[in-house]
């Protein structure tokens, strides 16, 4: 088990080439991630961008574009999950989220990493005690054995 | 020892290895006094106090005075409210690939 990302694997019916451009191209990506970006992706750039998912139109944030490597990676920088208004998340660490292509038989395999929770505040508990299936309890009495160990 | 540094990146909300351990211990066995916290620790038992205000200070334990001495139960509705977290930003990816597929496949 990870400790410290979210990965999302799946596989799209299109060609990679289409894929790459919905996710390469800010103003496709803002389309289906409802978020209106003012800038493009390009490597290094600061994406000023406004959610426009219904209830969380307030928020607002920058992404700074990391690598674009056409059809095969785009990586960014942002706030995770950072929709309390009343809080300035400026200051936080970022995560990194990272957009993998691959062809596979019938499409393309997308594989989608947002990394670095551990150094979120609000994630840092989260993390701490994410409970897999056997329960936070059990983990930690696993740790315990550790550190009396 | 290299179990636990393994497991220290999972645990980095409590900045080190001794609030780890303490967390553990209430984890596993209820709230404790700090007497019984130190016990079999190499730890100072004023070392520990202060490592129990820093997880009070996050929400993540607290003290109950019972008679002469306080004693320290975690706090399990901060953990689960914490735990929500990362499902709710791993669900908010669930709902934007499910809008990719429909964007790229139509």
């Amino acid at each position: 088990m990870s400790t410290d990302k979210i990965e999302k694997k799946i596989v799209l019916k299109a060609p990679r080439s289409r894929v790459w451009r919905a996710i390469a191209d800010a103003k496709e990506f803002g389309t289906w991630f409802r978020m209106e970006l003012k800038g493009s992706f390009a490597p290094g750039a600061r994406v000023r961008a406004r959610s426009t998912e219904p209830g969380y139109e307030h928020v607002t944030g920058d992404i700074t574009i990391e690598k674009v490597e056409p059809e095969r990676l785009l990586s960014y920088r942002w706030h995770p999950y950072a929709i309390d208004p009343k809080v300035d998340y400026s200051g936080e660490p970022t995560t990194l989220v990272e957009f993998r292509l691959e062809e596979v038989a019938g499409g393309t395999e997308l594989t989608v990493t947002e990394s670095g929770f551990d150094r979120i505040p609000a994630a840092r508990r989260a993390e701490a005690f994410r409970m897999n299936d056997q329960g936070w309890a059990e983990q930690l009495k696993r740790i315990e054995r550790y550190v009396s160990a | 020892m290299a179990g636990l540094v393994r497991a220290g990146p999972v645990f980095s909300a409590l900045g080190d290895e001794t609030r780890l351990a303490l967390v553990a211990r209430l984890c596993a066995g209820g709230p404790q006094s700090i007497t019984r916290l130190t016990a079999g620790s190499d730890v100072t038992r004023q070392a520990i106090t202060k490592h129990l205000d820093v997880l009070a200070g996050a929400g993540l334990v607290h003290g109950v005075r019972r008679g002469r001495e306080r004693v320290w139960e975690l706090d399990t509705d901060r953990l689960e409210e914490a735990r929500g977290y990362l499902e709710k930003i791993s669900k908010r990816w669930d709902s934007a690939l499910a809008r990719l597929r429909k964007y790229v496949e139509e």
